[in-house]
C-alpha cells in the first residue's frame, strides 16, 4: 500500500495528539500539555482531509455511524474534542474538574484511536493489517506519545519500553501472519487447479491509480524495522531515565520513530488485487521486489 | 435481496482472446453522458492515466503434463452479495441495490479510497479527473440509447466482445439460462473464502485436445532393420 504522507501525517499526530487528551483528562494537566493535545488532535484531523480527493465533502462521513469505522472515527474525534473542553477550561480556570466530562472524554479518545485502528484492522484484503497488532499498536502509540507529553517519567519510560516490546512482536507475528495466509495468484484468479499461474502481462501499458495506490510492495526492511523499534520506545525511555530533564529530545525521538513505524505499516502491507497484477503478498526476504512496468509509480 | 434477483456477469475464459474490447466499450459507454464519464488525466501526454471499470490480465499457466497456457482473464467487479466495499463506507455513498448491483452515489463521494482497499478485487478506481470512486454497474444507470433495441440491454462490455465471452443475467434464479450455463460449465466465483460472496462467475477453460498418440512406424524390412535390408538389395548377403 501507497504510504501517504497526509495518512502517516494523521494517523501519527492524531494519535499523540488523542492519547495527550485521555491522559490530561484522567488527571490535573498544564495549560501547555492541554494546547498540545488539542493542536496535534486537530493537525491530525486537517490533515486527514489533505487525503480526500473531495474535503469539502468531509460532512458526509457522519452518517453511517453503524457500520463504517472512518464514521465512527468523526464522531470519535468531534465528541472527545468537546467533551474534554469544560475539563480543558476547568483545569486553566483552576476550578474544579467535572469528573464525569472528564471520564467520558477520556472514553471517547480511546474509542477514536481504537476506530482509527480498525479502519485498517478490518480490511481482510489486507492481510497484513487485518491481524490484532493493528488494533493493539495504534493505542500503544497514543498511550506512550501522550504519556511523553502528559506525564513524562517512570510511567511513560515504561509504556515505551513496552510500546517497542509490541512493535517488534508485531513484526515477527505479522509476518507469521501473512505467510499463514498462502494466497497466491492461482488461488485468486482460481487457476491454480490448472497448473502454476504467473502473471504474463499486465492489463494496462502505463500505472494506474490502482497501481500506485494499491498494488505496491516495498522489501521487508530489517534495518527500518530496528530503528522504529529503538527510537519508539527504547530511546526515549533511555532520555527519561538518564537525563529526565530532557523531555523534548524523547519526543523527538519518539515521533521520529512513530513516524517510521507508521511509514512501514503502509509500505509493508500488501492488498490481495496485487497478486491479480502478480505481486505477492509477502516478499522473498532481502530479494529487492521487481515491480512489473505498469506498477512502476 | 428481494426476489432473489441477483444480477451477475459471467466471463467465459475459454472464450476470451484477450482483445481489451470490453475495456474499451465501457470506457466508450460511459463517456455518453458527461455525469458517468470516467476522467482521463494526461490522455494525449507523456504520462496517460484514467478510471477504467473493468480490465484485463494474461496469465501463464504452466503444468506438468503439457505445454503451457496462454490465458486471458478479463477482471471486473463481482457483485458481491456481501461486498466489503460497502460498510466501510462512511458516507454511504457506496450501497448494494436491490437487484444485486453495488452501486456509488458520486454526489456523496469523498474520494478517500477506502471503499477500493476493502475489494479483494481491485475492482474500484478513483477518478482522476472528477475525483469520486468508479466502478461497474452494470450499464443500469446509463440513460437509454433511443437507437438501441429496446430488448438489447445488455452492458456495453457483453455487447462488445466479440467472441461471445461475456454473459449478463440472473444468477438468483436457478433455473435461468444463465445459471444453467454456469452449473453446466462447473463456474466459479472468485475468492470465496473472504466471505464476499461474489455474484460473478467464471467458466474455466475447457481442456485441450491431447495430439493423438501416434504408433511408432512399423519396420520397413522386419528382421534386422534397414541396413539388412540394403545389404540384401546390394547382394552383400
Amino acid at each position: 500500500m501507497r504510504p501517504a504522507p497526509s495518512l502517516l501525517l494523521f494517523t501519527v499526530l492524531s494519535g499523540i495528539g488523542f492519547g495527550t487528551l485521555a491522559l490530561a483528562a484522567l488527571a490535573r494537566a498544564s495549560p501547555s500539555v492541554w494546547a498540545a493535545g488539542y493542536a496535534l488532535a486537530l493537525a491530525g484531523l486537517v490533515a486527514s482531509t489533505f487525503h480526500l480527493a473531495h474535503p469539502l465533502r468531509a460532512r458526509f462521513a457522519f452518517r453511517r455511524l453503524r457500520t463504517s469505522w472512518l464514521s465512527r472515527e468523526a464522531w470519535g474525534a468531534v465528541a472527545a474534542l468537546a467533551l474534554l473542553m469544560p475539563v480543558a477550561l476547568a483545569d486553566l480556570a483552576g476550578g474544579p474538574r467535572p469528573i464525569f466530562w472528564g471520564m467520558a472524554g477520556g472514553l471517547a479518545c480511546l474509542g477514536t484511536v481504537i476506530s482509527t485502528a480498525m479502519i485498517y484492522g478490518q480490511l481482510r484484503a489486507v492481510p497484513r493489517w487485518h491481524h490484532w497488532s493493528t488494533p493493539a499498536l495504534f493505542p500503544g502509540f497514543a498511550a506512550a506519545g501522550g504519556a511523553l507529553i502528559a506525564m513524562p517519567g517512570p510511567w511513560a519510560a515504561a509504556l515505551c519500553v513496552a510500546l517497542s516490546a509490541g512493535l517488534a512482536a508485531s513484526f515477527v507475528s505479522g509476518d507469521r501472519h501473512v505467510a499463514r495466509c498462502a494466497l497466491t495468484t492461482g488461488r485468486v484468479t482460481g487457476l491454480a487447479r490448472f497448473g502454476r499461474v504467473r502473471s504474463f502481462e499486465p492489463p494496462s501499458t502505463g500505472p494506474t491509480w490502482l497501481t500506485r495506490e494499491i498494488v505496491t510492495g516495498r522489501p521487508r526492511s530489517r534495518v527500518l524495522r530496528g530503528l522504529a523499534v529503538l527510537l519508539a520506545g527504547v530511546a526515549p525511555a533511555a532520555v527519561l531515565i538518564l537525563a529526565p530533564g530532557a523531555v523534548p529530545l524523547a519526543g523527538a525521538l519518539h515521533l521520529a520513530g512513530a513516524f517510521v513505524a507508521r511509514w512501514l505499516f503502509f509500505a509493508e502491507a500488501r492488498h490481495v488485487a496485487g497478486l491479480f497484477h502478480g505481486v505477492p503478498l509477502a516478499p522473498a526476504p532481502k530479494a529487492a521486489l521487481k515491480p512489473a512496468p505498469a506498477a512502476r509509480g | 435481496m428481494t426476489g432473489g434477483r441477483k444480477l451477475a456477469l459471467v466471463i467465459d475464459l475459454d472464450a476470451c482472446v484477450g482483445c481489451h474490447a470490453c475495456t474499451v466499450a465501457c470506457k466508450g459507454w460511459h463517456a455518453l453522458s458527461p455525469a458517468t464519464t470516467l476522467g482521463d488525466r494526461d490522455s494525449h501526454g507523456a504520462a496517460p492515466e484514467g478510471a477504467f471499470l473493468t480490465r484485463v490480465h494474461c496469465y501463464e499457466i504452466e503444468n506438468e503434463t503439457g505445454p503451457a497456457q496462454i490465458l486471458s482473464f478479463p477482471r471486473v467487479c463481482q457483485h458481491c452479495e456481501d461486498p466489503p466495499c460497502v460498510p466501510v463506507c462512511p458516507t454511504g455513498a457506496s450501497h448494494l441495490r436491490l437487484d444485486g448491483v453495488v452501486a456509488i452515489d458520486d454526489a456523496r463521494c469523498l474520494g478517500c479510497g477506502l471503499c477500493a482497499w476493502a475489494c479483494p478485487y481491485g475492482a474500484r478506481e478513483l477518478d482522476p479527473v472528477a475525483g469520486v470512486m468508479r466502478k461497474c454497474t452494470l450499464c443500469l444507470d446509463l440513460p437509454q440509447d433511443p437507437s438501441r433495441p429496446e430488448d438489447d440491454s445488455a452492458p456495453a462490455c457483453v455487447r462488445a466482445c466479440p467472441t461471445g465471452a461475456r454473459h449478463v443475467g440472473d444468477l438468483g434464479d436457478p433455473h435461468s439460462p444463465l445459471s444453467r450455463l454456469v452449473a453446466e460449465r462447473g463456474g466459479f466465483a472468485l475468492l470465496p473464502e473472504l466471505g464476499t460472496r461474489p455474484a460473478g462467475r467464471y467458466l474455466p477453460p475447457r481442456p485441450k485436445d491431447a495430439a493423438p498418440a501416434v504408433p511408432p512406424l512399423s519396420p520397413i524390412a522386419p528382421g534386422q532393420g534397414v541396413r539388412a535390408w540394403i545389404d540384401r538389395l546390394a547382394g552383400r548377403r
